[in-house]
């Protein structure tokens, strides 16, 4: 397909440009113009006027693209360092700047989707950037609309708030990193796995069992296991082991069932000619089927990873002794300290994505046989 | 016949003794008799084809050889024991319509499989492979994984894996139909070399004519529904032969005669 | 010997089925529940009697720990009795009715989950026709599937129902109800999109090329090729979305104090140490998620089979 339509987004960055430039960045104060602002302003208008030219003019330039990023993170940083002065009574030049600085960026991002998708190292930063650009443009944005809305701090906290906080609190991020993750979520996770591993090794030498454990496994699988933390709680006390105990039974089930069914996955042919051979079942089980059925369990794994996280942090909600990243959480959020709620939560998201980064790395390593990964 | 002299020193039972062997197939529609009456007997150092139409039970055959299928009815020895037996032996070589190499496994170690599930000593098992691979021209590839290999390489590892074995008797099922013609010649000349070398038995398993005469010593043609052996014809070509052979008048008379054993098993159809 | 072979064989045997084998196992589990039930509530029983001053026969401290008020692990008839008396022997308007519960949180899963879907088909529709929302928004929505996104329910139940109850006026169970459904929506959407997008790539590229040979317009492509292909995907999806909905829901019962939902009982029951209703919750709970998770599989298996793809 060639489709070589022209993009829009310069066209309307154009007509923001111009607003930009007529109108006031205070509504409060009809004087007060971006181009008043000291060079910086004039500066700024003559970045995103080029940058425009160039978007509207040369496709797949790199100049383009260099231009397009200056203008848009240029104006975004204006917008940004304007926004003190301006909470609660930002005007109608201000809205145009954010606009049009959004505009270019899209226009960017527009243009960089375009660019061939090469191998190697550049196409890996490319296949990086554009995401990145995405996620900073929504905190751009986040941080901009809730200053100048004066949005309540107990709403949505602006992200410099949030990133001050963490940086502020680290030693207590730290320690319920420790608690939840290191010991509740790594406990759990490794004796879920294995022992889901090990039964599913058992419960495939009988066929009876099979049949009728991985039905029930599968259901078992889909069903709100999290609910038994309270259980847990009466049973193993309130200290990270009761977290454990969750994480074990959350992920105990993908596990069987997927080893189960990684176990019978081998073909008939590869079975026949471990036959021919008058293999053992031990030797046909480590040099055939767990091979095979490395995929599966690996799969098992990717899941788990992120239900072992969820368990343990919802677990929590449910009772801890005073620290860990769910306790921290619920006890921050009644306590409206939603900025510090936020904080644990790009922690999370930061653990749950290494965690399964990690994960998917191992994967990669041990089944870069299998077709999906081929190269 | 000049296989018939290679057996002198070993003055015992044939490869392979059929006797009236059937065996039929529960299916969800029903039960489909898959062999049936087969009487068959493979001398050793005999290169024995079965010839027929797909579906005419060939493969069945050679997996109630192998071991991998139970008859229903009749007897059958391989190396004058039961199946089971010879299989426990590890009497036999394999060979698959596919090449049915482990993805996650070099070729070299591929060809190991066997041998480390034999138990063999490390040293053992790397001449071997070595050797093997040779034979079959892939030095040089071990350390590629199979996936990166051309089908008719793939094939031809799966062949060495079942000669790193060093067994008496080779089963191969259809090895080359899936390989091109140009490929599939050369093959087939490696092949013979090798059964003129080392005095093995083969049973192969093929639905092309000139395959079957060329190779064999002796041709088992096979027609289906049910699955049995219309007629069994002996082939006296010299054990070192090239692919000339195929344009001489007694190559062509053979082919004629299994050609017409086909035509009249497709006959009782219809 | 050939003779065997003439002879009729025995009609072939119907695949195993598995009824028999979920049901043995079944059993098998409940037996196990009940050993273990003995063990665990052995020394409470033993010492309530211990407290009467009486010595207890082997029998009757078996049958105390089958009976206790707040066992440690009640036995299944226990759980079994309190669902009975608190479905079908009580009123489904009443509090103490756990219809009621599984209702609230129910209606809340369901509204999540509907609008995630939408959502995610907007998004996925989006997504594949946008190179750049392609390459920007999905390695976001594809990152979010490994990032524990249920942490953010009690904020979003707390500030938003601060803001719908306080700002937006809303009723204190309209604002709940909200919020919750909005957990449900968020958790759902992310699996659905993914699921979509996949889906919606999923034909050949000779079936977009004939599409192409039609000059067909890339609404009609989507609908009369992208979406039937995407459909058995968007099922699948919507299994792993709908349990998921349903954590969401249950979990956003947790902060605000709620007082009616599957959630508020399994917090309610932990606060007073009453197993006995944790759970009979959580069997609640277990069976909307398998009836809601059957449904949806349901309705994948009967569009599959329409399109004639089942095997
Ligand atoms: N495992 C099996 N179960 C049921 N029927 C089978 C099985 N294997 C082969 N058959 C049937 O037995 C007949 C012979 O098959 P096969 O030996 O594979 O034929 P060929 O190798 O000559 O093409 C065919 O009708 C086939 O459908
Ligand atoms: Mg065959």
């Amino acid at each position: 397909m060639n489709r070589n339509r022209g993009h829009i987004q310069p066209w309307i960055a154009l007509v923001g440009l111009i607003a930009l430039f007529a109108m006031p960045l205070d509504s409060a104060d009809p004087a007060r113009l971006l181009v008043r602002e000291g060079p910086a302003g004039w500066a700024l208008v003559a970045v995103m006027a080029a940058a425009i030219i160039a978007a509207i003019r040369a496709r797949r330039s790199l100049v383009a693209a260099g231009l397009l990023a200056l203008a848009a993170h240029g104006g975004a940083a204006m917008a940004i360092g304007l926004l003190p002065s301006l909470a609660g009574h930002a005007g109608s030049g201000f809205w145009a700047l954010v606009l049009t600085s959004w505009l270019l960026a899209w226009a960017l991002v527009t243009e960089l989707s375009e660019w061939p998708r090469r191998p190697g190292l550049p196409g890996l930063v490319l296949s990086l950037l554009i995401p990145f650009l995405f996620g900073l443009w929504l905190l751009i944005l986040w941080q901009i609309v809730v200053v100048v809305f004066e949005v309540p701090f107990v709403l949505i906290p602006p992200p410099s708030a949030i990133g001050t906080r963490i940086a502020s609190s680290l030693p207590i991020l730290a320690a319920d990193f420790r608690q939840t993750f290191l010991k509740a979520v790594v406990a759990g996770y490794a004796i879920g796995c294995g022992s889901g591993f090990l039964v599913a090794i058992l419960v495939d030498r009988v066929s009876f069992l099979k049949r009728g454990l991985l039905p029930i496994g599968n259901l078992v699988s889909a069903l709100p296991i999290v609910g038994i933390a309270p259980i847990m709680v009466m049973w193993f006390g309130f200290d990270w082991p009761s977290k454990a105990a969750v994480v074990v039974v959350s992920t105990f089930f993908p596990m069987l069932v997927n080893t189960v069914t990684g176990l019978s996955a081998s073909q008939p042919i590869s079975r026949d000619l471990m036959r021919t051979y008058a293999s053992t079942y031990w030797q046909t089980l480590f040099k055939l089927r767990l091979p095979e059925a490395m995929p599966f369990v690996f799969n098992a794994l990717k899941i788990n990873s992120t239900l072992a996280l969820i368990a343990a942090i919802v677990a929590e909600f449910f009772g801890t002794p005073i620290v860990g990243m769910g306790f921290r959480i619920s006890t921050e959020v009644g306590r409206m300290n939603i900025d510090m709620v936020w904080a644990e939560i790009a922690v999370a998201a930061l653990a749950g994505s290494a965690f399964y980064g990690v994960v998917a790395l191992a994967e990669r390593a041990a089944t870069f046989w299998h077709p999906s990964f081929r190269t | 016949m000049t296989g018939e002299g290679t057996s002198g020193k070993k003055s015992e039972s044939p490869a392979i003794a059929i006797a009236g062997l059937s065996l039929v197939f529960n299916t969800n529609d029903g039960p489909v008799q898959a062999l049936s009456d087969i009487d068959l007997e493979v001398k050793r150092g005999e290169f024995v084809s079965f010839i027929g139409p797909s579906g005419c039970g060939k493969t069945t055959l050679l997996r109630v050889i192998a071991d991998l299928e139970q008859p229903t009815g009749g007897s059958i020895t391989v190396n004058g024991v039961s199946p089971e037996e010879a299989r426990l032996a590890r009497a036999y070589g394999y060979v698959f319509q596919a090449a049915a190499l482990y993805p996650w496994r070099t070729i070299a170690r591929n060809i190991a499989l066997p041998l480390e599930i034999m138990g063999l000593t490390r040293a053992d098992r790397e001449k071997r492979v070595a050797d093997n691979l040779a034979l079959v021209d892939l030095a040089g590839f071990e350390r590629k994984y199979p996936w990166q290999l051309s089908g008719g390489m793939q094939q031809r590892a799966s062949i060495a894996r079942a000669l790193a074995v060093e067994p008496e008797l080779l089963l191969m099922d259809e090895p080359f139909g899936a390989l091109d013609e140009i490929v599939r010649d050369h093959l087939n000349e490696k092949l013979l070399r090798l059964w003129d070398r080392t005095q093995k038995t083969v049973v192969f398993v093929t639905h092309s004519i000139p395959e079957a005469v060329f190779l064999s010593t002796k041709i088992v043609v096979m027609s289906p529904r049910p699955g049995r052996v219309t007629d069994i014809i002996e082939c006296g070509f010299p054990r070192h032969r090239s692919l000339d052979i195929r344009e001489t008048p007694e190559f062509l008379a053979i082919a004629a005669r299994v050609r017409a054993g086909l035509r009249a098993g497709h006959s009782y159809e219809d | 010997m050939t003779a065997l072979a003439a002879t009729p064989h025995p009609l072939p045997a119907k695949p195993k089925g598995k009824l028999v084998p979920v049901l043995v196992v079944t059993l098998a589990l409940i037996a196990l529940w009940y050993v273990g039930a003995y063990f665990m509530n052995a020394t409470l029983a033993r010492d309530a009697f211990l407290r009467a001053k009486k010595e207890p026969t082997a029998s009757e401290l078996l049958l105390a720990t089958y009976a206790m008020d707040r066992p440690l692990l009640p036995a299944p008839h226990q759980i079994v009795a309190e669902i009975w008396k608190s479905t079908a022997l009580t009123p489904v308007t009443s509090k103490k009715s756990l219809v009621y519960h599984s209702w609230i949180t129910l209606s809340a899963t369901l509204a999540g989950f509907l609008s995630g879907a939408l959502l995610g088909l907007i998004l996925a529709a989006a997504i594949v026709h946008v190179p750049s929302l392609d390459r920007s928004l999905m390695p976001w929505v594809i990152a979010s599937q490994t990032i524990p996104i249920v942490a953010i329910a009690p904020m979003i139940v707390v500030v938003g129902y601060n803001l719908m109850n306080g700002q937006m006026g809303f009723s204190t169970d309209t604002s709940r109800f909200i919020a919750k459904a909005l957990i449900s929506t968020y958790l759902s959407f992310f699996p659905i999109t993914v699921g979509l997008v996949k889906g919606l790539r999923s034909p050949d590229t000779i079936l977009v090329d004939l599409m192409r040979t039609y000059s067909a317009n890339r609404w009609q492509t989507f609908w009369k090729l992208r979406m039937p292909a995407a459909l058995p995907f968007l099922f699948a999806s919507m299994q792993v979305a709908i349990a998921i909905s349903l954590v969401g829901a249950i979990v956003g019962e947790l902060p605000t104090g709620a007082s009616a939902g599957i959630g508020a009982r399994l917090l309610a029951g932990s606060y007073y140490g009453q197993t006995v209703q944790i759970w009979s919750a959580l069997i609640a709970a277990s069976v909307l998620a398998a009836l809601l998770v059957w449904m949806v599989s349901l309705g994948g298996t009967a569009v599959v089979k329409r399109m004639g793809l089942a095997r």
